[in-house]
């Protein structure tokens, strides 16, 4: 504990590029990152998916194989693949060490969740709503930005929620193969048998891990419609535990 | 490029025999521990609605906390013993079982209940003999997405465990430090692969579970 403090709160330990304000923009950066990345493609085809209601056992093939393959065995599996291509490729091999095996394993750890949330979330709007905007006249992309888009808005957000919290735990780990982040104090701090170090990293990365899902999840709240809030809640009282 | 020894491996069967062995063990102890304490919890939300609230938002922080930080904060304290991984893989599988557990135990309809309760059956009998088998179908729901979580985390704590724990996860250890991709492959792809086969194991296990399902489906 005297060791955690004393490492907080020397004041070496919050400048340069080891210091703590960097390592968390290196975190944060990354996990955006990827996050961004895998939104570019894992939310066209979601919303394809669940707008047109084509493709589904595709969108839930990817979901199931994406859940049961581990973020790590990725990130390894990619590292000699990345470090054979880069003279090939014509890329700086540090990249292919430090970057580029932990930034694609995040970026495809991060797909499943948001796809599964975007079709899911477009598929739980009510089918009534869509067919009269249609014998409304708006047209199908009217339909999708107005009606879908926004009732589906929550359900979204708890897709980035969970791809989100995923990617910032693997961005941690990705400091084992050379990577930047909050995760250098946690594998430097055991490498060198600094508790103050391996604590201050092990109470940075939990901190941002669950300042993130505080924040989504409130997010989360804010965006769903007060109608759709309202009947949620009404539900609650149908779910009632059976031994009431 | 690329090159695996297939012949490296083949030479190393009793290896791979001994890290797949210790995968499993840290699979096995921290589900059955989880299970234990889910299942007390969820039996005690059926008596006190009021406690499923704060044990979702306790078992949900615990599951927030990325696994690297989880492995690391017991090294002081416990050291490489593999306590050290089996405390953090029982906290990781409580949120997904609790929660199924108790989404299956209020999915019995009330009917249900009052039948059993009009047959005689005290609280603890209609609990066992009638909420949880009918439960079944989602309490397993949860304890094959906990059991692959667990699988690949198993991989994860190797990178904290030396050559102590991590099961086939200390190949990748191995591997990256010796720069030998045979080992690097070996552990990511033996670990993909368990993960595949306990889930099979699981949906097997259910289908013994619920013999009732399956004369339901080939009546059709």
């Amino acid at each position: 504990m005297e060791q955690l403090v004393a490492f907080l709160t020397e004041a070496a330990n919050w400048q340069g590029e080891t210091g703590i304000p960097n390592r968390l923009i290196e975190h944060l950066a990354i996990s955006f990152l990827a996050v961004l990345t895998a939104s570019a493609i894992a939310l066209p085809l979601g919303f394809y998916i669940g707008h047109t209601g084509k493709l589904q056992l595709l969108g839930i093939n990817i979901a199931n194989i994406g859940r049961a393959i581990p973020s790590y065995a990725v990130m390894v599996m990619l590292l000699p693949v990345m470090l054979a291509l880069a003279p090939v490729l014509g890329y700086d091999p540090r990249l292919g060490l430090r970057f580029l095996p932990i930034f694609l394993a995040m970026v495809l750890l991060a797909i499943p969740p948001i796809l599964v949330a975007a079709y899911a979330g477009l598929q739980e709007v009510d089918r009534d709503l869509t067919e009269s905007s249609r014998g409304m006249g708006l047209t199908e992309r009217q339909i999708l930005t107005g009606v879908e888009l926004p009732l589906a808005l929550p359900v979204l957000v708890g897709g980035f929620r969970v791809a989100l919290l995923q990617v910032i735990a693997t961005a941690t780990i990705g400091a084992f193969l050379a990577g930047g982040g909050l995760g250098r104090y946690i594998i430097d701090g055991i490498a060198r048998r600094d508790e103050g170090m391996l604590y201050a990293g092990v109470l940075l990365v939990a901190v941002l891990a669950i300042g993130t899902d505080v924040a989504l999840s409130w997010l989360q709240r804010r965006l769903t419609p007060r109608g759709v809030r309202v009947a949620t809640e009404g539900g609650v009282v149908a779910d009632r535990p059976s031994d009431a | 490029m690329i090159e695996i020894r297939w012949d490296w491996i083949a030479s190393h069967l009793d290896d791979v025999a001994e890290k797949t062995w210790q995968h499993l063990q840290l699979l096995v102890i921290p589900m059955v521990a989880g299970f234990i304490i889910a299942f007390a919890l969820a039996v005690l939300a059926m008596r006190r609605p009021g406690t499923v609230g704060p044990v979702t938002a306790v078992t949900g922080l615990l599951y927030t906390i990325p696994s690297l930080a989880a492995f690391a904060v017991l090294i002081p304290i416990t050291g490489l013993s593999l306590i050290t991984a089996i405390i953090p893989l029982t906290t990781y599988t409580l949120l997904i079982l609790y929660v199924n557990t108790v989404a299956g135990l209020r999915s019995v309809p009330p009917e249900v209940n009052e039948a059993a309760d009009a047959m005689g059956y005290t609280r603890t009998s209609r609990l066992l003999h009638v909420q949880l088998p009918l439960a079944v179908p989602l309490i397993m729901a949860g304890v094959r997405v906990a059991a692959v979580t667990t699988i690949g985390l198993v991989t994860v704590s190797a990178i904290i465990g030396g050559n102590r724990f991590g099961g086939l996860g200390q190949f990748i250890t191995e591997g990256l430090q010796t720069d030998f991709d045979t080992k690097i492959y070996l552990g990511a792809v033996g670990s993909v692969i368990l993960a595949f086969v306990v889930d099979g194991a699981l949906v097997a296990l259910q289908r013994v579970l619920t013999p009732w399902a399956r004369a339901r489906a080939e009546r059709g």
